[in-house]
C-alpha cells in the first residue's frame, strides 16, 4: 500500500474528520438533504455529468421494498486514476457519501463495485468498513437514528471497461456478462434486481459529505455558473509532476499545463481514450461543462509524440473493450482501427477516410451505450486536429522523429 | 482431470456456494475464487457451478469469456500483466515487455514450460502517474525499469 501523501485542495482534499458528514446529515430531514444537493448543482463526476439531485429525487420518490446505492468504482478510462486516490486516501468521504445517499433516498443497502485491477485496495476498504461499523456509522440505527439502517459491501469486478456504464455494471453485479441494458427504464426505477438503484461515481459521492457540512451555496462559490465545485484531474503523460490534482472547474488547459510542469506540449487528450484531443492552438479553452466537459483524465503529449500511434493505441483499446452486443460499436471500432492501419501503411484514400468519419458519426448516434457513442471521438478529433502532421508530414518525412 | 482432483474441486465449489449462496448474483464471486486458486476455471468446474446455480454450463462459460481476468484455459501459477495503455506505453513499456520476455524465455501470451508464469498485456491499470506499471497476480508494481521488473518476478515466487 502506498504511503498517503499530503494533498491540498479546496473541497475533496481539505480537512475532514470521520463521521462529521453523516452526523450533520442525520440532524436534517431527507428533503433538506435533497434540496441542499440540488442547491449545490452537483453533477455526476464520472463523465456524463447528470445532475445528482435529479437522480436522487427520483430514487427517493420511488416506492419499493428495497432500494440500492451503488458506488461505481470501475474507473477504466485510460489515464484515469483519481478514484484510486480517493479509495486509498479518503475512504471516509466515499463511504459517508454512500450512507448519506442511503438516508436521502431511503435505501438500506450499499454496494461498492471495485474494478478487478484494484483488488489490492479491497482489504483496506473492508477494514475501513469494519471501523465504521464499530463507530456505528454503518449498521443498525446509525448514530442513534431510530430506523435508519445501512450497510455496505464490496463487489469485485473482473476487468471489463464497459462495466463502468451503469446498466452494464448492474448486469455484472447480477452475475451476467457486463452488457449494457436498454434505457429506459433507468436504474433509478428498475436497477439492481429490478429495484430502484442509484449508481454514483466515487468522486460524486465524496463531494456529498462536504456539501452537507458546508451547504450547497458554499459549494457554488467554487467553479463556474454551470459547473459548480472542484474537479479531480488525473494527469499523466509528458510532464514533470503527474498526479491527481483538485482544481476548480473553469481552469484553462494552459494553466493546467503550467502547474504540472509540462513543456513543449503539442496536444492534450481530455477525457481519456473516449475524449477529445486538443491541439496547442486551443489551449486557452476551459475545462467545464460550458466548454470541454470531462471525467478528469488528462494525458499530455509533447512535440516528439506520433499522434497516429497514439490514435492506434486508443482504437486497439476500444476494439478489445467493446462488449460486442451492438453492431455499430462492434464492427465500427474494428473499421476505424483498420483505417488507422491504412494510414500507417499509406494505403488509404481520402474518400475512404471521409466515409470512416461518417461511420464514426453514425456510431455516436446508433451505439447502445456510452462506449460506442464516445469511442469515435478520438478518431475524429485526432484526424481533424493533426491532419498536417499525419498526412502532410509537415515536420519532414520522418514525421518529426 | 484425475478423479481425486474432481472430488476436491467439487468440494471446493460446494463450500463456495455455501459462502456466497446459490443465486445468480453470486456467480462472479465464485468464479473469482476458483480463478484465484487454480488460475483457470475448468470445464468440470463450470459444470459443477452451473448445476448448483441451476443454470446452463454455457451461461457460466459466457460470463468467463466476457471478463479479461477470468480464464477457461489453463495458465501459469503466476499471471504477469503489463499495462499497454497510452501513458505506460509512452513511459516505454516495450522495454519492460522485452526484459520480461527475455528473462522467462517466452513471448507475451505464452506460459513458461515449468508452468510458473504466464505473461500478457492488460488495459489501463489505473497507475498512469506511476508508469510503466505491471501486476503480478493481484499485486501491482510501478515505476518499473527493465531491471526492477525482472527482480519483481523473482520476488513473487520467492
Amino acid at each position: 500500500m502506498k504511503k498517503p501523501k499530503v494533498r491540498n485542495g479546496k473541497i475533496l482534499f481539505s480537512e475532514y474528520t470521520l463521521g462529521e458528514g453523516v452526523r450533520k446529515a442525520l440532524t436534517l430531514s431527507r428533503e433538506d438533504i435533497l434540496f441542499e444537493i440540488k442547491d449545490s448543482k452537483l453533477k455526476g463526476r464520472g463523465g456524463a455529468g447528470f445532475p445528482v439531485s435529479t437522480k436522487w429525487m427520483l430514487g427517493a420518490a420511488a416506492i419499493a421494498e428495497r432500494k440500492y446505492i451503488i458506488c461505481n468504482a470501475d474507473e477504466g478510462e485510460p489515464g484515469t486514476f483519481k478514484d484510486r486516490v480517493l479509495l486509498v486516501e479518503y475512504p471516509e468521504l466515499v463511504f459517508e457519501g454512500m450512507v448519506i445517499a442511503g438516508y436521502a433516498i431511503g435505501a438500506k443497502f450499499g454496494i461498492l463495485y471495485l474494478r478487478g485491477e484494484y483488488e489490492y485496495i479491497r482489504k483496506s476498504l473492508q477494514d475501513f468498513l469494519e471501523l465504521m461499523r464499530k463507530e456505528n456509522l454503518l449498521g443498525k440505527n446509525i448514530l442513534g437514528k431510530e430506523g435508519f439502517d445501512f450497510d455496505i459491501k464490496i463487489h469485485l469486478g473482473s476487468s471489463a471497461y464497459v462495466c463502468g456504464e451503469e446498466t452494464a455494471l448492474i448486469e455484472s453485479l447480477e452475475g451476467h456478462r457486463g452488457e449494457a441494458r436498454n434505457r429506459p427504464p433507468y436504474p433509478v426505477n428498475t436497477g439492481f434486481r429490478g429495484m430502484p438503484t442509484s449508481v454514483n461515481n466515487v468522486e460524486t459521492l465524496s463531494c456529498v459529505p462536504h456539501i452537507i457540512l458546508n451547504g450547497g451555496n458554499w459549494f457554488k462559490n467554487f467553479g463556474t455558473e454551470k459547473s459548480t465545485g472542484t474537479k479531480l484531474f488525473s494527469i499523466s503523460g509528458d510532464c514533470e509532476k503527474p498526479d491527481v490534482y483538485e482544481w476548480e472547474w473553469g481552469i484553462t488547459i494552459a494553466e493546467m499545463l503550467e502547474k504540472v510542469g509540462a513543456k513543449n506540449t503539442k496536444a492534450v487528450q481530455i477525457g481519456g481514450a473516449s475524449g477529445i484531443c486538443i491541439p496547442k492552438s486551443q489551449f486557452n479553452r476551459k475545462i467545464a461543462y460550458e466548454d470541454i466537459p470531462t471525467g478528469g483524465s488528462i494525458i499530455i503529449f509533447d512535440k516528439n509524440r506520433d499522434m497516429l500511434k497514439i490514435l492506434k493505441n486508443f482504437m486497439e483499446f476500444f476494439v478489445e473493450e467493446s462488449c460486442g452486443q451492438c453492431t455499430p460499436c462492434r464492427i465500427g471500432n474494428t473499421k476505424l482501427l483498420e483505417g488507422v492501419k491504412m494510414i500507417e501503411n499509406e494505403k488509404y484514400t481520402f474518400a475512404y477516410l471521409d466515409k470512416l468519419k461518417d461511420l464514426g458519426k453514425t456510431m455516436q448516434i446508433a451505439s447502445k451505450c456510452g462506449l460506442g457513442q464516445s469511442s469515435p471521438n478520438s478518431f475524429i478529433s485526432i484526424l481533424e486536429n493533426f491532419k498536417d502532421e499525419i498526412f502532410y508530414h509537415e515536420n519532414g518525412d520522418a514525421n518529426g522523429k | 482431470m484425475l478423479v481425486f482432483e474432481k472430488t476436491s474441486l467439487a468440494k471446493e465449489i460446494e463450500q463456495l456456494i455455501e459462502k456466497y449462496g446459490n443465486s445468480r448474483s453470486s456467480l462472479l464471486s465464485i468464479l473469482q475464487e476458483i480463478q484465484a486458486n487454480h488460475r483457470y476455471i475448468s470445464d468440470y468446474a463450470q459444470q459443477e457451478i452451473a448445476r448448483h446455480l441451476c443454470i446452463q454450463p454455457v451461461e457460466v462459460y459466457s460470463v468467463i469469456s466476457f471478463y479479461a481476468f477470468l480464464n477457461s484455459e489453463p495458465k501459469g501459477r503466476n499471471i504477469v500483466r503489463i499495462c499497454k495503455t497510452i501513458s505506460c506505453d509512452m513511459k516505454n513499456k516495450m522495454s519492460i515487455v522485452k526484459a520480461v520476455e527475455r528473462e522467462l524465455g517466452i513471448k507475451i501470451g505464452e506460459t513458461t514450460s515449468d508452468n510458473k508464469f504466464t505473461i500478457e498485456y492488460t488495459n489501463c491499470l489505473g497507475l498512469c502517474d506511476e508508469g510503466p506499471a505491471m501486476a503480478i497476480n493481484e499485486r501491482v508494481f510501478t515505476r518499473l525499469t527493465p531491471q526492477t521488473a525482472v527482480e519483481n518476478l523473482h520476488k513473487v515466487v520467492g
